[in-house]
């Protein structure tokens, strides 16, 4: 008995794995199509425009207000701990930093999975399941050109921008906080960071990390509601999908980015 | 090649299936070209998944489906969106898209496969939603229509091409009876003026009948009885006779396969 119940743990884990090979092959072989495949459709330009509205620069509000709030707590925290070994004037360089470095980049991406990547799973979703995207294809359009492509290339151009957006909009804040409030001497503030910020090791690699996020958070979303089963039930869990999946895979990449790029090894 | 130039669609020993479930098993089906071809059969037999197997939106697991002298399934991505510019699909929700008003949904395969001036792009587009009945609506967004008018204005946009060949996904349900006639006469009228072949997908047996030139009845995963309206009312096959008729009691059950129903309400003794 017992045996028998191994051998079916091991099938299962088999077909677990199969099926996860199968996902991955299938979103490959999307995400090759839609951004490679032949044959563009006229108008692409405008197409991406309205995309780069909807899934940029809506999302600008929640990114400006969460970058205040960050880069504002950030000083505070920083000034509270530094102060204690009297070298408050470093918090510029801590802010500064922190947001360039992991902050602004995957808070970002996180944002960014939760307010337009979940939109972009629902809108296709629902296209699928009101038959636009099979009626796309039977006027001989396809959908990966025309519905998909915009939406990835939207997602891939916006997000690294959005994250230097929040770092310049966190760095303000925590100014704010530091300079108008806590009273740190503005010189050093901005002296002490213009110091230890370097171009390529900070900034570059800031925007490496959120170049990677914002392809994975968009490949994620437009594939999920892409492959999603038509029905209410389906469109939701492929949302939440979107969510889960992009957070964690820009935590995990997160980490490997860093090791990699400042892991000194 | 083809095999016959009489046929504007035909599918060779297709068969279909959904996992393990078989939905058609070795079905051939010719559609004469310039005819009104009906295909009726009970729900759940797979009516719209044959008209998907015709626009190739899905792959047969064996077989060939030939429309218009290529073999759809062995075309490449590319290829096969090329031909299916010769193809309208009226959807059974008329699937219009929500993003666009009326006009622009109508206007939207003459924007993306011609290259016409603005001024002809609008005079297709009223010509075709005059033929409809919806000249009226051009500004109306879909959500603003009803089920019938969205359907009118999605059969507007699958003409606007003038394909050639056109496919009706259950065009006559949720149409009033006005609607209903007009449609039905439309149909025959697209077919008859534009020498286009028409395939139409319905269980609504005496709309269908009245238009069709020539009626297939699938059920089963096979094809159950073909031939002109009036020879399948006069068919002896008794699944035919059943379907024809509307009987509920005959060799096609009306009921989903079931345990036993005395059974089931008062357990097993």
């Amino acid at each position: 008995m017992r045996r028998k119940s191994l051998l079916d743990r091991v099938a299962l884990l088999g077909h677990g794995a199969i099926e996860i090979v199968t996902i991955l092959g299938r979103s490959g072989l999307f995400l090759v199509h839609a951004l490679l495949g032949r044959g563009g459709i006229g108008g692409g330009f405008q197409l991406l425009i309205k995309q780069l509205y909807s899934v940029g620069v809506l999302s600008l509000a929640i990114i400006v207000v969460s970058g205040i709030f960050i880069g504002m707590v950030l000083s505070l925290q920083g000034f509270n701990i530094l102060t204690k070994y009297g070298s408050e004037q470093a918090v510029g360089q801590m802010v500064a930093l922190t947001l360039l470095r992991e902050l602004g980049p995957v808070v970002t991406a996180l944002l960014f999975a939760g307010r337009a990547g979940s939109a972009l799973t629902a809108e296709i979703g629902n296209m699928k399941s009101t038959e636009q995207l099979s009626s796309l294809e039977m006027i001989g359009v396809d959908p990966l050109k025309y519905i998909v492509a915009p939406r990835l290339w939207a997602g891939f151009i916006s997000l690294p921008l959005l994250s230097l957006i929040f770092n310049v909009v966190g760095i303000w804040g925590g100014s704010w906080v530091a300079i108008d409030w806590l009273g740190v001497y503005e010189g050093s503030f901005w002296a002490n960071m213009q110091n230890s910020v370097s171009f390529t090791d900070d900034v570059a690699n800031g925007v490496i990390k959120s170049i990677v996020f914002a392809f994975v958070v968009s490949w994620i979303a437009v594939f999920q509601g892409y492959d999603c089963e038509p029905t209410s039930e389906g469109i939701s869990r492929a949302t939440t999908k979107t969510v889960v999946y992009s957070s964690l895979a820009v935590l995990g990449l997160d980490f490997i980015l860093t090791a990699l790029m400042f892991g000194d090894f | 090649m083809s095999a016959d130039n009489a046929y504007a669609i035909e599918l060779k020993g297709v068969t279909f299936k959904r996992g393990t479930r078989s939905i058609f098993n070795n079905v051939d089906i010719q559609i004469p070209k310039g005819k009104v071809t009906g295909i009726m059969g009970p729900s759940g037999s797979g009516k719209t998944t044959l008209l998907r197997l015709m626009g190739a939106q899905l792959r047969p697991s064996h077989g060939e489906v030939w429309v218009n002298g290529q073999n759809l399934p062995n075309l490449s991505r590319s290829d096969l969106f090329d031909a299916r510019k010769q193809m309208g699909v009226l959807f059974q929700s008329g699937a219009l898209f929500t993003d666009l008003d009326v006009f622009e949904n109508v206007a939207f395969p003459l924007r993306v496969h011609t290259e016409l001036p603005e001024e002809m792009i609008r005079d297709i587009v009223l010509l075709k939603l005059q033929a409809v009945g919806l000249r009226g609506a051009i500004e109306l967004m879909p959500d603003e229509l009803s089920g019938g008018m969205k359907r009118r204005v999605a059969l507007a946009r699958a003409i606007a091409l003038d394909p050639q060949v056109l496919m009706y996904d259950e065009p006559f349900v949720g149409q009033d009876p006005i609607a209903m006639g007009v449609l039905v006469r439309l149909i025959r009228l697209l077919n008859d003026a534009l020498g286009i072949t028409s395939v139409v997908v319905s269980h609504d047996l005496a709309e269908t009948a009245s238009i069709a030139d020539y009626l297939y009845v699938v059920g089963d995963g096979q094809v159950l009885g073909q031939g002109s309206p009036q020879d399948l009312m006069n068919s002896d096959n008794p699944r035919l006779r059943q379907f024809m008729t509307g009987d509920p009691d005959g060799p096609v059950p009306f009921h989903y396969p079931a345990p036993d129903y005395r059974e089931d309400l008062l357990g097993k003794r």
